[in-house]
């Protein structure tokens, strides 16, 4: 698999499929898409690095260890449920908010940030899981 | 986004929650934020324990605040999302649900304190402590949802890290049992998912609530009685009910210690849970159809599983037939399906959560101060360690069924409800089935405390001194398990209040719909 063709295409591929995964997971609220599909597309991302250029660079890549940006995932998800209990609505009620960026309105709300949760633990597991197999069939 | 503008009260909850509604989600959320954590930090392993144990006993305290309410108020709703049920999936808690999830995150907070000795390093670094804390939120959830897919997905939540806590330490023996675990509970679970998707295309909803409002009117149309043989068959897996209880002693003894404990203690109540909720109060007339055959299972259960006990020599499998054999006498209550009986079966359903994790610890510390869980080289623990005799004394009895500790007062009540019942021999079977544990556990106590010393002492493995953790872990069990014994009033006040509340469900509809309880 290791070929020049492809480990010269490889970095490229994955930056690439990243910001795709990005925007599915953003366009996920109205459209298809979502941070399901969006961690599946990123971890496939990494796998694909992986399968070119060896595991460890897709650990030093991804600074953290990918069980740890799972846990924060879930914690970002589970976060989000809990921020109704400020507002005085029940568990996991979506909440919204508007905010200016350089003049243009942006709606942030829990449901977005729930999404980015679950495309994190998706990610982190998926590539958790990917690195283990790859790692095993290198070494 | 503009919803002051916009009627939402067709659709929504209006009405604000109070910070003690949140109580009903603290038992899932709390394990959840705390599991996250611990995935975080996943390699400061010394930090674990302390923060597992904190999460554990604030989810503990919440669930305490849950029960104290329910029993005061009746039923409490929470709707995800402020959905208005069905559509929303409710979390629905009354007394059944609350007191059994309170018991189970107390006996989870003792199996964390023990596993401080029990799980090392390694043992750490693999993860136990997260996935307890996610087991424990998937316990939680399944006792505290009230819509039946999002039973399923709880289930699902605590399978799959029952999976990871089996395999800790990936030895061939552990992933022998797993693999066995795995794929019949799988098959359950797939039996459960089957009926639930069998029971929406009939129904047109998965709100529990919903759907006891609306099986009088389905009886003669909807194929109810296919529904009921189905769940009864995937939760009589899940609760390792005969014939279909393979799973168990094929993986019980293989985890560490404190897995067992906890699993021993909790899971197979979930499954007994379900059967409870489903065919009680949803299928009250199928239920009493198939109360025969429930009743046969429930004697064969009993009997033949501690007759299994009887014939092992390892204790971690005595204890797994005697997990067997109480589930037995849990389903005894349900085929009878009277209040006393009920009572008796949740009676019973805390003592077995309290007993078996205190047995399974128990075993952890024999292990630890004898050297093996073997009976034919376990000896001479009493006159080394009398204190330790002493547990091992209070706790048989207590499995046994005989006084001043908890058994007693369980199966007192489900062989009066049995005979009043006229079903003189299933009386006859959970008298035969204590007769049978006491022999079971009398022959563990006589050959690994009371007999001398064994010379044949395992090579390599020398006895490991101190059980400070295991005897505080022990008291912390036992002090509940004698206050069932000699005070039981309190205890069968609350077993009684979720037998009634299981058998007349009204409150509970009434709970999740509030205004118009009759479309």
């Amino acid at each position: 698999m290791r070929t020049l063709i492809f480990r010269t295409v490889a970095p490229y591929l994955t930056s690439l499929m990243v910001l795709f995964s990005v925007f599915v997971l953003l366009r996920g609220h109205n459209e298809p898409g979502g941070g399901f599909i969006g961690g599946l597309i990123a971890a496939s991302a990494f796998a694909i690095y992986g399968v070119a250029c060896g595991v460890s660079p897709v650990r030093r890549s991804l600074y953290f260890h990918p069980m740890a940006i799972s846990g924060f995932g879930l914690l970002v998800a589970a976060i989000s449920g809990w921020l109704s209990v400020v507002f005085n609505v029940p568990f996991m009620t979506g909440l919204w908010i508007k905010v200016s960026v350089l003049g243009v309105p942006v709606d942030l709300s829990t449901v977005l940030f729930f999404d980015i949760g679950v495309y994190l633990v998706v990610l982190g597991s998926i590539t958790s899981v990917a690195l283990a197999l790859e790692e095993r069939e290198h070494g | 986004m503009a919803a002051e503008s916009i009627d939402i009260s067709n659709a929504m909850v209006t009405q604000p929650t109070t910070l003690g509604d949140w109580m009903l989600v603290a038992p899932v959320g709390v394990p959840i934020l705390f599991g996250a954590i611990l995935l975080m930090v996943r390699h400061e392993t010394r930090l674990h324990a302390s923060v597992a144990i904190a999460g554990l006993l604030l989810t503990l305290g919440a669930n305490a605040a849950l029960l104290l309410q329910v029993l005061a108020d009746g039923p409490q709703v929470m709707t995800m999302g402020r959905w208005l049920p069905p559509f929303g999936i409710s979390f629905t808690a009354d007394v059944l649900g609350a007191s059994l999830s309170f018991v189970a995150m107390l006996v989870a907070s003792v199996c964390a304190l023990y596993a401080m000795k029990d799980i090392g390093t390694t043992g750490r670094r693999y993860g136990f402590y997260p996935f307890v804390m996610l087991l424990m939120a998937g316990v939680g959830g399944s006792f505290l949802t009230g819509d039946i897919f999002n039973l399923y997905v709880w289930f699902e939540v605590f399978l799959i890290s029952s999976f990871g806590l089996l395999i800790l330490g990936s030895t061939e023996r552990q992933l022998d049992g797993a693999t066995k675990y795995a794929i019949l509970n799988l098959v359950g679970t797939t039996l459960f998912l089957t009926a639930t998707a069998y029971l929406y295309g009939t129904f047109g909803t998965l709100n529990m609530a919903d759907i006891a409002r609306k099986a009088e009117a389905m009886r003669e149309t909807g194929p109810l009685m296919t529904l009921a043989v189905l769940y009864l068959l995937a939760f009589g897996m899940k609760a390792a009910a005969f014939p279909v209880n393979f799973w168990l002693p094929a993986s019980y003894h293989t985890p560490r210690i404190v897995t067992a404990a906890l699993f021993g203690g909790v899971l197979t109540k979930v499954g007994v849970y379900a059967l409870l909720r489903v065919l009680v109060m949803l299928f009250p007339v199928e239920r009493a159809e198939l109360s025969g055959v429930i009743a046969w299972v429930a004697a064969g259960t009993m009997v033949l599983g501690i007759m299994g006990a009887i014939a092992q020599s390892d204790i971690r499998r005595v204890l797994g037939f005697v997990v067997i054999s109480g589930v037995g006498v849990m389903l005894a209550g349900l085929a009878l399906g009277t209040e006393t009986g009920l009572t008796g079966t949740i009676l019973y359903a805390f003592h077995s959560v309290l007993a078996m994790t205190a047995l399974y610890l128990l075993a952890g510390v024999m292990k630890g101060l004898g050297g093996s869980y073997s009976l034919h080289e376990l000896g001479g623990l009493y006159r080394s360690y009398p204190a330790m005799g002493a547990f091992a004394l209070v706790l048989m009895l207590a499995a046994a069924g005989l006084p001043p500790a908890s058994g007693l007062w369980p199966k007192v009540l489900l062989v009066r409800a049995s005979l009043e019942a006229g079903w003189p021999w299933l009386s006859f079977a959970i008298l035969l089935t204590g007769l049978l544990t006491t022999i079971a556990l009398g022959r563990v106590y006589i050959l690994a405390i009371w007999r001398d010393r064994q010379e044949v002492a395992p090579a390599g493995e020398a006895a490991i001194g101190r059980p400070g953790f295991g005897y505080t872990s022990l008291v912390l069990l036992c002090v509940p398990i004698i206050l069932l014994g000699v005070y039981p009033e309190p205890f069968i006040r609350v077993a009684a209040a979720a037998a009634g509340g299981l058998l007349d469900s009204s409150s509970y509809i009434g709970a999740v719909f509030p205004v118009e309880a009759v479309q």
